[in-house]
């Protein structure tokens, strides 16, 4: 019998951020608290994640919170029950995250259930040695022989010191039985935009300068494989066969039947073609100076793409800068720039056409995953654009007003994203399936994929900035079960070929009394949920009504609250502690750029927004929705940590309100993957201007500055440690804007106040007001 | 005359059993994972229009024949397959959509839809039949 060796990978270590789970949270989720009276309601850190009231034994077995979380983490009995409570039930799933200790088994037998092909995993119990029992379907299975022995321990007859049973999250070297084909190697397929309006951007240069950094570090092996595309109204291939002296380029122009013009050596091997690819990227930013194409045929050069990478599978990656107006799937200016501030609904906020989602359904049927940056300053019709990446498991990037003279911090943040991009783990031809508990189902889905049938989830790539999130509902009654599990089953092919299975298992409990409901509720998995369930509202109804449903969410649960645990009536807005936060993730959605009203909103951007909310994993999007304020100039090493040697400060979060605003200080807003905003004051004192900032004075601080000089000073020391460990936990690249009052960025940073009152919206007392008026009703 | 409106009705209503009967069935199959979501809306999408239409002759024969009774029992389904059909959004494959049939409970709600027509048209085949038997019988 062949045998299992354990591996035990390391990655680059992210320090614990946002979702901590201390003990006492149990205990203060059952506190009520007035929130018309209480006034600092943020807790100091990061907010904690309940702790599931699991037995100690079962908790810390538990899958990660920032892994796989659950809206409730007591799951209520009964349908019934859930619908008093009126809080959503769902799950928050991010199962590609970079793991820093992720366990790898290769074993010759992967253990599964017999009859719901669950995987063996920490919470199925062990009727005797030679007997399991399935936690989500109640089945009894026998314990192969080979499962007997514990390679780690070397000791036999202990089935549950295995590693698959005392780690919740694991990883699987996958036998060939669960392969469809053999491994797909690496396909990369970049599709460029050459017309007059994107070579005048400029991105070109920064794309091209950025893959031959990184094109070493693409993820791949010997078998890798990258190929070319450019467009404008004709369609470019270039040929990269090796033994030329230079790479050739073949000119399609007639797109409306899109053929390929020559059979192979459109997508070459990158190992052995390195140098005509590395010509290639030299010369393809001169090639197109002197265009004076206007169009561009963005359908056809994605039909081709798909020609080229159909027998394969593999990621394209699509740069467009205009709206396409030639050939198929062109499409036409929708937008009324007129109606942007308008306070009733918005209109366009679904696609033009069926085209692109049926090409992505076409590349998701042959494991091809598009991935769409957009880069431009006037509408490109996001919402019809950006179903080619929604339904093929790709990601959508968008930078409004790109322009690399004009708006160089645009392209900063460009090309820190595409060195992420290029460089960043990715999984091929994937497939995830979720399971639960008998009693439990799931009817939808949220996140970039395409569903092919019930619980399989479709994905050509998969990357590790993907998040998703599923709603449930209890479909019979789950008396007689203290638990309930769910697994997410993710199977993907490695970069390196290999085909690999990743499960995380996640148990909680169930509970029966409305009380327990509500002290195990996770406000910001809630919030999340709500946000795409919102999303998914705007589209199919309207925005008003999306934003009805969501202040009704923060109203009836209050409601259900008051109705069902409090015994004793006080006047006031009373909430339990853990969904205290509530009302305010409310008022920050509800000021989000997808769904405010009143306030100037571009399309796309407002499109891109609601993309975002759907696609982020929770960590990233909290702070997309509550960005966290700290003060800069007064801080101390009290309370700091202490990692690499480097004396880390932490200090407190703030309310989003100009009232915790001062002038004689300076203020970072951190609002997550896009920006981080260093306001400023007027009379801020000097010492932080010279030490930090290196000016003389206020006047001299200049209007643009996006880096912290490195002066030799302790408080610039604190400072910049302070926000590396902020940017060092998460995998992409905010932009640090130094903004003071004159400066334009201004507006943007008082937008995140969200607790102050604007001409088109209430401030977080007078949401407060309205809501506890309706909930005394 | 009477006779042949309900001979021909009869056959359209028997043709209408038979698709509800197919779209049920289909329905079923991507309930049970036998095929996919695409090849299950593109199956069903080709025969929206032909339901329609034979929905629409059903009514339209009763109502130019002055059978008031039965037009007025036809025309609520008949309308609400125009509705339905005409209120697909543009970004939509037709009818069924195979991106959203997995969502908000899309596959169930159909389900029950083909059901419902399905009791409806044996319904109108048996009136029909009584009909038809009466009008020949009166000739």
């Amino acid at each position: 019998m062949t045998f299992s060796c354990l591996k035990f990978f390391f990655y680059s270590f992210f320090p614990a951020f946002c979702r901590s789970s201390p003990t006492k949270s149990i205990l203060v989720g059952i506190k009520v608290v007035n929130l018309l009276q209480e006034r600092n309601i943020l807790p100091p850190g990061p907010v904690p994640a309940p702790t599931p009231c699991l037995p100690q034994d079962l908790q810390k077995l538990n899958c990660s919170p920032e892994v796989f979380c659950s809206t409730l983490t007591s799951i209520p009995q009964t349908q019934a029950l859930l619908n008093k409570a009126k809080l959503p039930l769902g799950l928050l799933l991010h199962p590609f995250k970079d793991l820093s200790q992720l366990p790898v088994v290769m074993s010759s037998s992967i253990v599964r259930c017999r009859s719901c092909r669950t995987y063996i995993n920490p919470f199925v119990s062990f009727l005797d040695q030679r007997r399991w029992k399935c936690n989500l379907c109640y089945r009894v299975n026998d314990v192969p022989e080979d499962f007997m022995y514990n390679p780690v321990s070397r000791s036999y007859g202990e089935p549950h010191k295995r590693p698959e049973i005392q780690n919740a999250t694991i990883e699987f070297i996958a036998p060939s039985e669960y392969m469809l084909r053999p491994p797909q190697p690496a396909v990369y397929l970049f599709v460029l935009d050459v017309s007059h309006n994107a070579v005048e951007t400029g991105y070109l240069d920064v794309v091209c300068q950025s893959l031959l950094e990184s094109l070493n570090s693409l993820p791949g092996d010997t078998r890798t494989k990258i190929g070319f595309i450019t467009f404008d109204s004709m369609i470019h291939f270039y040929n990269l066969q090796e033994g030329l002296s230079q790479p050739q380029m073949l000119i399609v122009s007639d797109i409306e039947e899109i053929f390929l013009p020559t059979p192979d050596s459109l997508l070459v091997n990158l190992n052995e073609c390195k140098e005509l690819v590395r010509d290639l990227l030299k010369s393809l930013p001169q090639m197109f100076t002197k265009t004076m194409e206007t169009h561009s045929a963005l359908g056809p050069a994605l039909q081709a793409s798909f020609k080229l990478m159909s027998p394969t599978g593999g990621r394209v990656s699509v740069f467009q800068t205009q709206l396409p107006s030639l050939g198929v799937g062109a499409l036409n200016s929708r937008e009324d720039p007129n109606q942007r501030a308008s306070a009733k609904d918005v209109q366009h906020l679904s696609p033009a056409t069926d085209f692109y989602k049926k090409l992505a359904l076409d590349c998701s049927g042959q494991q091809v995953a598009v991935d769409l940056f957009l880069l431009s300053g006037q509408y490109c019709d996001l919402a019809t654009l950006g179903c080619v990446s929604r339904y093929s498991a790709g990601s959508i990037y968008f930078y409004p007003s790109y322009h690399s003279q004009h708006n160089p911090a645009q392209t900063e943040r460009f090309q820190k994203d595409l060195k992420r991009y290029l460089t960043r783990k990715i999984g091929f031809e994937a497939v995830m399936r979720i399971r639960c508990t008998k009693g439990l189902s799931i009817h939808t889905f949220h996140g970039n994929f395409f569903v092919r049938s019930t619980d399989l989830l479709s994905l050509p790539n998969i990357n590790p900035d993907a998040g998703f999130a599923v709603q449930m509902s209890i479909e019979e009654n789950l008396v007689d079960m203290q638990v309930v599990s769910f697994q997410a089953a993710l199977l993907y092919t490695s970069s390196k070929g290999e085909r690999r299975i990743r499960v995380h298992t996640m148990c909680l409990p169930v509970v029966n009394s409305m009380s327990d409901i509500f002290a195990g509720a996770d406000v910001q998995a809630i919030t999340g949920l709500l946000a795409s369930m919102a999303v998914d509202r705007s589209v199919t109804a309207s925005l008003s009504d999306a934003r009805d449903a969501m202040t009704n969410a923060a109203i009836d649960s209050l409601i259900s609250y008051r109705t069902s645990v409090l015994t004793i009536q006080q006047p006031g807005l009373l909430a339990p502690a853990c969904l205290r936060l509530f009302p305010l993730y409310i008022l920050a959605l509800l000021k989000q750029k997808a769904f405010r009203t009143g306030t100037s909103t571009r399309l796309d951007d407002r499109v891109f927004a609601m993309c975002q909310l759907k696609y982020q994993p929770l960590m990233y999007l909290m702070l997309m929705i509550h960005p966290s304020l700290y003060r800069l100039d007064n801080l101390t090493d009290e309370g700091s940590l202490n990692i690499n040697d480097c004396t880390i400060p932490q200090p407190g979060m703030l309310q989003l309100s100009v009232e915790k605003l001062n002038s004689e200080g300076a203020f970072l807003m951190d609002t997550g993957s896009v920006s981080m905003y260093l306001w400023v004051g007027r009379n801020c004192n000097p010492t932080f201007l010279k030490q930090v900032l290196g000016v003389q004075n206020y006047a001299t601080l200049p209007l643009n500055m996006n880096r912290l000089p490195e002066l030799d000073t302790a408080e610039s020391t604190r400072t910049r440690a302070f926000i590396s460990w902020l940017r060092e936990q998460r995998p992409f690249y905010p932009l640090l804007h130094i903004v003071r009052d004159e400066s334009p960025l201004k507006a943007s940073f008082m937008q995140n106040m969200i607790e102050d009152r604007t001409e088109s919206a209430l401030s977080y007392y007078e949401f407060l007001l309205h809501v506890q008026q309706q909930v005394s009703k | 005359m009477e006779a042949a409106v309900f001979i021909l009705s009869l056959v359209d209503c028997c043709a209408l059993i038979f698709l509800s009967v197919y779209f049920i069935i289909t329905l079923s199959d991507l309930e049970c994972d036998y095929i996919n979501a695409r090849a299950c809306c593109s199956k069903l999408n080709k025969w929206v229009i032909p339901e329609l239409i034979g929905q629409a002759l059903a009514t339209v024969l009763m109502l130019v024949s002055m059978h008031w009774f039965i037009f007025l029992l036809n025309l609520p389904v008949a309308s609400w397959n125009i509705y339905r059909y005409v209120k697909v959004p543009m970004g939509n494959m037709g009818v069924f959509d195979p991106t959203e049939i997995h969502n908000r409970g899309q596959l169930k709600s159909h389900m029950k839809e083909a059901m419902i027509k399905l009791g409806f048209h044996l319904l109108c085949f048996f009136i029909y039949l009584y009909s038809m038997i009466l009008a020949l019988i009166n000739d």
